[in-house]
């Protein structure tokens, strides 16, 4: 399966991904030839085989629901790039 | 000092022939001389790393100390360290200092250890040689021209130069493991939910799994008894009890059945690596187990099921980095789409780019049942060849890696890199713990034993290794130019 650099630069703003455009095709060549790999798949017969999402999925525990103390809002806002007031600022969203 | 294992170095400490201030300030001499040409480290914590022994020396002589008490570590940058940079490797996060500390972290800190400073990795850990850490790759300490391997490659490096008594890991695909083999150290990855995740920045959330990186099979005893058990801060760390890692260590092999894939020695295996583990398996056998050879039929697909599902939780976990709430975030960025764009762009490297749009892919509309749900089918596939080889046989043995250390700069092509985790993978894609001690040397290189055995015996493999090194001296050998 061969993706295009179109494709790619598609991709690219569906993951909201900054691609130089020299880079589009040198990734488009990478990137078939993972899918190659991959397609190897295809062939495998998995009728009914129940898909696995995690090792942990017979052992996941819920704990207790109550409130407990969360951190200080100052605190996980210290990493912020730019903040104000409490919020974090990012350039006009509406007009 | 340095050339001690951890375990004689804590008997050294408890007996207060040696101080935990000398050690650790025995270190920091032998990073700042050694580290700039490994870059094993990304940055040392003197300051925090000099209060800790000190508080650890006051323990040891109240008589306070655990097995661990004033031993100094390196935490993998991929652990949050509050108040001190953790870059994960990216630049994403080159300023990044987290607000709290992982379980990991506290853990250890509780345990007695000294943190020396933060280990250098694969940038989110995705990679197999450490090349593509923004902050440089690190040196093989065996032959400085190769790789250490990775993404757990500063780790590795520093346990192999001797710059801390050991250090934490985490492995996806074999990010422990393979490193490990190609410095000629003993890693383990425990079964997957047995050490929290919480503040271990995600990769890919159900294959990745932190353990630890030692000289000895017996030293990583020690530590993953420090870094396992429940958090209920992690929903997928396991509640069962965690058995005492260090009672059996002596127990005997007589009867333990070895299951031996045929599959792991077929095309493509190096030909001194695959001499080296017969050798191993050999002397295992020696000393009472039993070989058998066993069939893992879907192995030849592992790296192409873990290709889609790694990258796809990959692209999910990482849209967490936006230029918003914390990490880079670009210049003058015009609106929110040109914020989130351009800071991801110039914030990430190329591998992470190559995973993340992979993943956005597989998980497109349109794809995803192609892609995601026949990986996890044959995710499944593969995790049934070990509950029917476990039926048969105790644990699997064979190689860690297909090849010793490569070159830096020698493997330009993704999938080619890809191909080193051939053997790690399946591990992680079926949750079970596994293990890497060294076996022999090709070349000056060092060789890795892999061992894998059922879920929650992590105590049955380090027993095995133990055992091992009893009667062999493979991990004892040291690079040169590191006195």
């Amino acid at each position: 399966m061969a993706l295009t650099s179109e494709d790619i630069a598609g991709i690219a703003h569906l993951a909201r991904l900054g691609i130089e455009p020299d880079a589009l095709d040198p990734l488009a060549k990478d990137l078939s030839s993972l899918l190659d790999l991959v397609e190897q798949l295809q062939a495998i017969d998995t009728t009914g085989v129940e898909p696995m999402a995690h090792p942990a999925s017979a052992s996941l525990w819920l704990r207790e629901d109550e409130a407990s103390p969360s951190s200080e809002r100052e605190t996980l806002q210290e990493p912020a790039p730019e903040k104000l007031d409490g919020y974090f600022l990012v350039p006009r969203v509406i007009e | 000092m340095h050339d001690k294992t951890l375990t004689e170095q804590a008997s050294l400490l408890k007996a207060r022939s040696i101080s935990s201030v000398e050690l650790v300030d025995h270190y920091l001499e032998r990073i700042a001389r050694l580290n700039p040409d490994l870059n094993a480290y990304l940055c040392v914590d003197e300051e925090g790393a000099k209060s800790s022994a000190q508080a650890a020396d006051k323990a040891l002589a109240a008589g306070n100390a655990g097995p661990l008490t004033g031993i100094p570590i390196a935490q993998k940058d991929i652990f949050c360290t509050k108040g001190i940079a953790t870059t994960c490797g990216s630049k994403i996060l080159q300023n990044f200092k987290a607000p709290y500390n992982a379980t990991v972290v506290d853990k250890l800190a509780q345990s007695g250890t000294v943190m020396l400073g933060k280990a250098n990795m694969d940038e989110f850990a995705m990679g197999s040689s450490n090349e593509n850490s923004f902050y440089g790759a690190v040196a093989n300490p065996w032959q400085r021209d190769r790789v250490p391997g990775g993404s757990s490659g500063g780790s590795a490096a520093l346990v192999a130069a001797q710059l801390a008594s050991a250090a934490t890991g985490t492995d996806t695909g074999g990010s422990i493991r393979q490193p490990a083999a190609f410095c000629g150290i003993t890693g383990i990855k425990p079964t997957y939910g047995r050490i929290s995740r919480y503040g271990m920045i995600a990769y890919a959330s159900s294959l990745d799994q932190a353990g630890p990186m030692a000289r000895t099979a017996e030293d990583c005893a020690v530590l993953l008894q420090a870094m396992s058990g429940h958090d209920e801060k992690d929903s997928t760390s396991s509640t069962l009890e965690v058995p005492d890692f260090t009672a059996t260590l002596n127990d005997k092999l007589d009867g333990l059945r070895i299951g031996i894939p045929k599959e792991y020695f077929g095309e493509g295996l190096d030909g001194d690596i695959a001499d080296a583990v017969h050798s191993a398996l050999a002397e295992l056998e020696k000393a009472g187990a039993i070989l058998k050879e066993i069939s893992l039929p879907n192995q030849s697909h592992c790296i192409p099921a873990y290709y889609v599902i790694a990258p796809a939780e990959a692209s999910s976990n990482l849209s967490r980095f936006d230029g918003v709430r914390f990490g880079y975030r670009c210049e003058n960025p015009q609106n929110i789409d040109d914020l989130y764009t351009r800071s991801r762009g110039e914030g990430f490297g190329d591998e992470v780019k190559r995973r993340i749009l992979i993943g956005a892919y597989a998980l497109s509309a349109g794809y995803y049942d192609a892609y995601y749900l026949k990986a996890q089918q044959v995710r499944q596939l593969v995790s049934n060849d070990f509950t029917d080889a476990f039926n048969e046989v105790d644990v699997i043995a064979g190689p860690t890696t297909p090849t010793t250390a490569f070159k830096t700069g020698e493997k330009t092509d993704p999938i080619s890199m890809y191909l080193n985790d051939l053997f790690t993978v399946s591990a992680n894609l079926s949750g079970l713990p596994g293990l890497s001690a060294p076996c022999g040397f090709s070349e000056g290189l060092p060789i890795g034993l892999q061992l894998v055995g059922p879920v929650q015996q992590e105590a049955r493999l380090l027993n095995i290794a133990h055992q091992y090194q009893q009667i062999t001296d493979w991990h004892k050998h040291t690079p040169e130019g590191i006195a």
